[in-house]
Formats: structure tokens, sequence, C-alpha cells
């Protein structure tokens, strides 16, 4: 971790240190462009190989509010937004007092003297700079501007303080403001060279990242929203549509803006069930369709799920969880629709549930998502959640040309067609889009009544029994195909920690800070919660105990979502569930301490 | 594709499918007789043609239909239409449902698939009454109608079908009853020929448990089948509300006919500006130019 920061050196004078990794936290008001700054931070991070990952609080009233931005950028791996700062940029005494907390020992704590008055019981636990940001911005950009352009200012102390790279920095905040009138940049350079001209006297230690491994190739930096949307329109998706919903909203923002250039189309809808209805009408059209929504919403697409399972439809619905139930905490995270996601609405409906790992996974999952749905006539849903949604990572870019797919229908005449062919190995079936003509004259209905194989109605038991045994045996078939996913850590050992979703970074944090301090722990992450990959038997019979880490509530009976799911499947008495909803990320230490008191409590002991 | 000019019309044997499961008598099968019609006179073929309801006795339409068909959940045959209308241009998107499909659960969807001009042909076969369920009161119902919900007679005020599409901002709306099949042909003919939404509410009354509701208009019964005044102008908003306010049986023939531009054609339009930007790049190519600007 970032030990090297904030170790004052002994003769007081400035020096250069060099370091692997920082963590900075940005603490003000949402509409003080605190995220600005954070996405300089990142997004230069990213052009200079480095990782980077981003954690953000906003709050839900429509304006203003007290908001933070967290950025951790590191030379080498990073897995998390970082449990601790090293630098927490206070604008208010809010944000201040608030936020002095996260702060590590001897951290520095960056604050706006013009609005902060520093507590003198602080003084000596932290190391305290204060710059009049405010009024040092006035000054350096004119009057009027007031609190506009404090935050370049600040990303100039920053800059400052880091050693970063300005030229690569004035290109972002150029390109940033792009096609603004031309004074708009010339006033944010203004304010950022100014706060890096401004001598940070007092700072005893500036610091410089140690240069990262190439890793080859450039890196793209973006949020899980528009992983999530570059990845379904690359996968060849040309419709979508959906109904305003935070945080779901900024995918179908996305998406309207951008499938025109594709000749594709987004819809807002009249509400949640028209968007997941007319997505479905444009699958059967021809070419698989997407929508999303977040939890409430998700609710209320459940009926056409059933029907897109019952007509074998394929269809990519999207759930970015927050917190639950009902509207719950809109802009906190959580994993609490994995119910819902695997067995919500009525009868027997299976179908698929993937959820990325991180903002990388998004993109990739997005591309998984509809060929699962092409391949098995399914629909298939990706849960990601307000967490990965709103985070920026940096990761390798995609090759474009060989990841991008064109799924256009196929309209040649076809002889004869059944659309529920139950003879169809596995049970895969496949529909033709309208327009195809068939020549036996003999034209499917495509349908949420039992039917047969034409697609006619039927109340026959033996045919449920047949199509509830052919919508099954296709995702059975689809999991035999699934690979097994692979242990982070030795494959036996005393604690095996299960994730799934947008996890995965502070767990595997959480085991190489453990194997570090000696203990034996590994991490099982799950992409693929329904069906669930082969294999995992054999996986939990290596450890003693296995704790299933998910921010959702542990329910009625003790166990989390997944961890009810894993007991339920191998009935395995040492899953147990390591979980919270308090709306907020894991934290490495976090976790690391759960596992600790649930050891000495004995759970999951055979 | 063969060229159409190699095909004959297709006669009613080959566009009927399943017999249908309405009770003899009812108002539907004038409708499904005329929809076989309609694609026999206008051309239509199979593959060309996509039938789609959501739930209801009327809504089973599609299973009797030899062509391309959906049979969709309860309320939400239009939203599904249009995600097929927006995608393909080149199809016939016929939506058929009943007054609890169009004006109760689906009421919405109504609404705001006849203000976005969405390009469809939507017939609504009216029977002011919850058939498929075997007696309850519909949306349609009029005050004082018996039902199994309402014993007393209904209480509710009914909703006017056609000032609600009018008011919806639907661009063709007209009335027609399934006792003049003549009438019904014509009418749907003119709302396939609309091009925008095209709404037609059809009396078409139910044997079993409304029997004689619409004796009223149909002058076998004793009734009178009113034309819409040859000097009705259908570019007239308020006096096609004020023909849909008439008493029942009011008026039949179009109400109301606008020519706004259609969904289909302002996202063809945005479609042509953005694709215009691009001309020349692969879809990966676009896509590049996206995450040029996230390094």
């Amino acid at each position: 971790m970032s030990d090297t920061i904030a170790t004052a050196s002994p003769n007081g004078a400035p020096k250069v240190s060099p370091i692997t990794e920082a963590v900075i936290r940005i603490a003000g008001n949402s509409q003080d462009g605190i995220q600005a700054i954070g996405g300089f931070l990142a997004r230069l991070a990213g052009r200079s190989a480095q990782e980077v990952m981003t954690f953000m609080t906003i709050p839900s009233t429509i304006s203003g509010g007290p908001s933070i931005f967290q950025v951790r950028i590191g030379s080498g791996e990073v897995l998390s937004a970082g449990d601790e700062a090293d630098v927490l940029l206070a604008f208010y005494q809010h944000s201040y007092e608030d936020h002095i907390g996260s702060l590590k020992k001897n951290g520095i704590v960056l604050f706006d003297s013009d609005h902060v008055q520093p507590r003198p019981e602080w003084q000596s636990a932290y190391h305290h700079v204060g710059v009049p940001i405010s009024s040092l911005t006035v000054e350096a950009i004119g009057g009027t501007a007031k609190d506009k352009g404090k935050n370049i200012y600040a990303l100039g102390l920053v800059a400052r303080m880091f050693d970063l790279n300005v030229p690569r920095l004035e290109k972002l905040v150029a390109e940033r403001f792009t096609g603004k009138d031309p004074s708009v940049v010339k006033n944010a350079l203004a304010a950022f060279h100014a706060g890096y001209a401004y001598s940070l006297g007092n700072v005893l230690e500036t610091f410089r990242f140690v240069d990262s491994a190439s890793r080859g190739g450039q890196q793209v930096v973006m949020n899980g929203n528009e992983a999530l949307g570059y990845g379904l329109i690359a996968a060849g998706v040309r419709f979508g549509a959906g109904y305003p919903i935070t945080p779901w909203s900024d995918v179908m923002e996305l998406l309207r803006r951008e499938l025109p250039k594709y000749g594709g189309t987004f819809v807002q809808c009249e509400d949640e069930i028209a968007a997941i209805s007319m997505a479905l009408g444009a699958s059967y059209a021809g070419r698989v369709a997407v929508t999303g929504s977040s939890g409430p919403g998700i609710s209320l697409k459940m009926e056409a799920l059933g029907w897109a399972v019952m007509a074998e439809m394929p269809l990519v619905i999207v759930d970015v969880q927050r917190g639950g139930p009902s509207t719950g905490m809109p802009t906190r995270v959580e994993q609490s629709d994995l119910n819902i996601a695997c067995f919500g609405g009525h009868g027997d409906s299976p179908r698929v549930v993937l959820a990325p790992a991180s903002v990388e996974d998004c993109f990739y999952t997005a591309i998984e998502a509809v060929n699962l749905a092409r391949q098995y006539s399914v629909p298939v849903i990706i849960l990601t959640d307000q967490g990965v949604a709103t985070r920026i990572e940096a990761f390798l870019e995609p090759d474009l040309e060989k990841v991008c797919q064109d799924i256009s229908p196929d309209f040649a005449p076809v002889p004869d067609h059944k659309p529920y062919d139950l003879s169809a190995p596995d049970g895969v079936t496949h529909h033709i889009p309208p327009g195809t003509r068939i020549e036996s004259g003999k034209y499917p209905v495509v349908t949420g009544l039992e039917h047969d194989e034409l697609g006619h109605p039927t109340g026959a038991p033996k045919l449920h029994l047949q199509m509830n045994a052919k919508r099954r045996k296709k995702l059975q078939a689809l999991a035999v195909g699934l690979r097994t996913p692979k242990i982070y850590g030795p494959p036996e050992g005393n604690v095996l920690l299960v994730g799934w979703g947008s996890t995965q970074g502070p767990i595997r944090e959480a085991v190489d800070r453990a194997r570090a301090g000696g203990d034996s722990v590994s991490a099982l992450h799950l992409r693929h919660l329904c069906p669930l990959p082969p294999g995992l038997e054999n996986i939990f019979s290596g450890f003693n105990r296995v704790f299933v880490v998910e921010m959702n509530d542990e329910g009625l009976y003790g166990y989390g979502q997944l961890a009810a799911i894993l007991r339920a499947r191998y009935c395995d008495a040492k899953i147990q569930g390591l979980n919270k909803t308090d709306g907020l990320t894991w934290k490495v230490k976090e976790i690391l301490d759960r596992v600790r008191a649930a050891l000495a409590a004995g759970r999951g002991q055979r | 594709m063969p060229p159409a000019i190699e095909r004959k019309p297709l006669t009613k044997k080959e566009v009927a499918a399943d017999h249908p499961t309405w009770c003899p008598g009812c108002g539907d099968f004038s409708v499904l007789a005329l929809y076989f019609k309609l694609i026999e006179k206008r051309k239509m073929w199979h593959e060309k043609i996509t039938t789609i309801a959501g739930i209801g006795c009327s809504s089973r339409f599609p299973y009797f239909v030899q062509a391309h068909g959906v049979h969709f959940i309860h309320g939400r045959a239009l939203p599904f239409a249009t995600g097929i209308s927006l995608s393909r241009p080149d199809l016939h998107v016929f939506v058929f449902g009943g007054d609890g499909d169009a004006f109760s659960i689906g009421g919405n969807h109504f609404n705001h698939a006849a203000r976005k001009n969405v390009k469809l042909t939507y017939v609504v076969m009216d029977n002011w009454v919850y058939g498929l369920t075997k007696k309850q009161t519909s949306p349609t119902s009029p005050l004082g109608f018996k039902s199994k919900t309402d014993q007393w007679g209904a209480v509710d005020y009914p909703i006017n079908p056609m000032k609600q599409a009018i008011a919806a901002g639907a661009t063709f709306v007209a009335r027609t009853t399934s006792s003049n099949p003549n009438h019904v042909l014509q009418t749907m003919e003119a709302a396939m020929d609309h091009d925008g939404f095209g709404f037609v509410e059809c009396l078409s009354e139910c044997v079993e448990f409304y029997e004689g509701a619409f004796d009223a208009a149909n002058p076998r019964k004793g009734g009178v089948f009113r034309e819409v005044p040859k000097d009705h102008d259908p570019a007239d908003e308020l006096a096609a509300y004020r023909l849909a306010g008439a008493e029942f049986p009011g008026y039949f023939g179009i109400f109301y006919r606008a020519g706004k531009p259609t969904k289909n054609a302002k996202e063809a339009g945005i479609n042509q500006a953005a694709m215009d930007k691009v001309r020349g790049l692969k879809d990966w190519q676009i896509l590049q130019k996206n995450f040029e600007r996230m390094k």
C-alpha cells in the first residue's frame, strides 16, 4: 500500500519522494466539479500507463449536497479505490470534518482556507496545508467566476504536489472544454497554472510516481456504464428501449446519442414495461435488442421477461443495481437484485444472469450477453451496480476491429420452420425473423401461451412437460460449456472468499493482504450466476471455510443471496455469508475484519 | 426473394391458420375474414405481414392467420409492435386487440403510441365487455351494464375511444362495426394506407356476454348505420371531437386524419444526419473514434 506517502522528511526541506501509488480523496459539493478533477486524474493515469480506480458518492438531491470523488492511482496493480486516503482535498468545513476520518495517519489534508477552519485537535495527527483556493481562483481568472474554476485551480495544486505531467493535463483540460467558448479553455488553463504555480511552501514533501511498466498497448479510461454501452454497440446491438432511472440512465443516454451513427435507434418509452416490450419487438424483428433499468424498473419488467423465456426470444436486460427495496437508496451501491435476476417472475422461467467484475469486464460481458442470448434464444440479464457503473478505471484498449461483430438478420427463404422444434439438440432452437419466406406456407406464431412446435396453443400435459424440459435443457447445455472460474491464490487452503460482480477488486486485495500476513486465504469470483459454471463443488472441497462476500442482507435464514443459492445448489454447510448493506463498496480492511470475526466465532466450521 | 409479379394474391385458404376459438356468432369472425380479404386485395405476402396481439378473445387473432405472428402479454402489443415497426420499414405491422387490452391495462401505451405517431395499423375489436374471463366490466362498458364485477350495473364512466385517440394525438382515427363488412374492409384499408398511427375502433359483438349491445347500429336488427357526414372535414380536430361525442350508435367512418411526420421518419432523419458525419467508416471505426477520446 502507499506507505511511502507523508513520511515527513527530517530536515524539513521539501523533497521529492518516489511513490508507487496514491489515494486522493476530493470532498466538496456536487456542483463544484470535483468529479471533473477526479476524471482528469484518472484519465492522466490511463495515459501514463498507470492503473487507476475511482470511487464516488453523489447525493440523490437534484442539485447540490456533499459529494466526494476518490481516485487511487498506482504504478502497479490497483484492485480497489483504497481504504484510506493519502491526501484529502477539502473544499468546505463539512468536507473537512466528515472526511478527515478517511485520511490515514500523518496524511495530508489540503484545504480551502477561505472556507475551512482547521481544528486544533487534529493538527498533530494530520499534516494540514491551507490554501485560499476560492480567492486565488478569483484572482487568477477574474471576478465573476466566483466558485467556477476552483476545481481546476485545485487540480493545479495536486499536479504540483505529485509532480504530474503538465502538458498531458493541459491537453486533457483543453479537450474537456473543446467546443465551448475559447475563453472557457483560457480561463481553465489560467486557473490550472495559478494552482500549479502556488508555492506549497509548508508541504514538507512532494511526490513522483515511479514509471510503470508498459501495458502492451494504449489504455482507455471510462466508467462501467460507458464500457457497458460501448460493449453493446460492439456486440452489434442496434436497438434499445428504456425509461430513465438512476443509475441506469447513463447507459440509455449513451445509446440514444451513439446508436444513430450506426443506423440504430434507442427509444425513451412511456414506462418500463413498454421499454422491455419494445425491445422484445425489435429482437423479434431479427436483431437482439437491449433494455435496462435499476431495481424498481426491473421489478416492472418481470412479466415480459417471463414472456421472453416462454417465447424463447433473445434479449439483453441490464440491471444497474442500487440500494433497495422500493426507491431505496438510488445513488448507493448494493447487490440485492440477484434473486430477482435469477428467479424473478412467475412460473418456471430459466434465464441467464451475468455479472461483470470490473469496468473492463462490463465491455466484454455486454458482448458475451448478446452472444449467449442469440445462441440459446433466451433473455440474458447483466447485473452491474452503482459502484462499477460510476467508477472510472483504465484498461487496455480492445482491438475493436476484431471485437466488433455484425449480427444483421438473415432473411433467406427456408423450406420449413418449427419455432419450437422438440427434436432440436439440447432443446436449442432459433426464430426466423419476419420477412423470411417459408416455402411450406406454414408460418410460426411466437407466443407466451404454452405451445406446440409450431407455436400454436396447447393445454396438453405432455407438451407442457416437454417444453419446460426444452427451456431448461438448453441452459443446462450452456452451463456445461462454461469454464470453471480460476481461483485467485492457491487452490487449497483454510478460507475461500467467494464474490460476484463489482467486488472482485477489494476481495482480491484482501486476499493479497491476508496472504502477506501469513494467512491461508484464496478467492473465487463468479461472473456466471445463472446457470452456475461447473466444478465449483471441487473448489469448495479444497477449503475449510467458504465465505460469500456480498453487498446484500443476510436474509431471514442468515445467508446472503448468492450464499443461499450456493448452499441450495451444493448442500455444503460450510458456505457462509459475509454481508453488508451500508450502501458503500467493500473496503479491504472491512472484509478482513469480518473474516477474522467469522473465524473467531467459528462460523461454517465443520 | 422472387419478384412479386410471379406471385398470385393469397387466397383465404392460404392465409387461414387455426380455426378460430371464438364462439359462434362472435363479431370477430367478420374482422378476421376481412383481414384475409385485405391481404388478398392488396397483394400482401405472408412473410411481409406481422400480426401482433396482446391478451383477450380478439387477441387470439394471430393464431388464425397464416403469417408471421406474435401473441404477446396483456396490454403491451403496441410497444412490441413499435419495436418491429421502427426496426423494419419493409413490414406491414398490424395490431389486433380488444377494449380491455387497449384502454385498460394497455391504456398508457395507446396514448403514447398515438402521440409518437408510430407507423402501424391498430384495430380494436370493442365489445364493451371482458369475454375471455367471462363477463366482467370493461373500460367501455356503458353505465348500468350488469356484469359479474358490477352485479348492480356498471358505475364507472366509460372511455370514449374516439375522443381518447384524438386527444392523445393519433393521426388516423376511424370507427366501424363488424356488422357492416364492406365498411370494415374499407376502413382497415384506409388505416393501412395512412402513413402513421392508424387506429380503428371496430364494434364487435360478444354474443355470449353482451348480446345485442350494438343492435342500434345494425339495420338488420332495426338499428341505424350512420356514416360520417359527407361534409365532415377529417382534418378538423374539433369537428372530429364533436362527432365522437354523438349519442350511441353515433357515426361510422374516418373521424380524424392528420398528415404529421411519423416517428419512423423522424428517427430515420436523425440517423441519416448522424451517419452522414461518419460516412465511409466501418462500425468499428466509428466506435474507435469514441475510444480515442477516452485515452
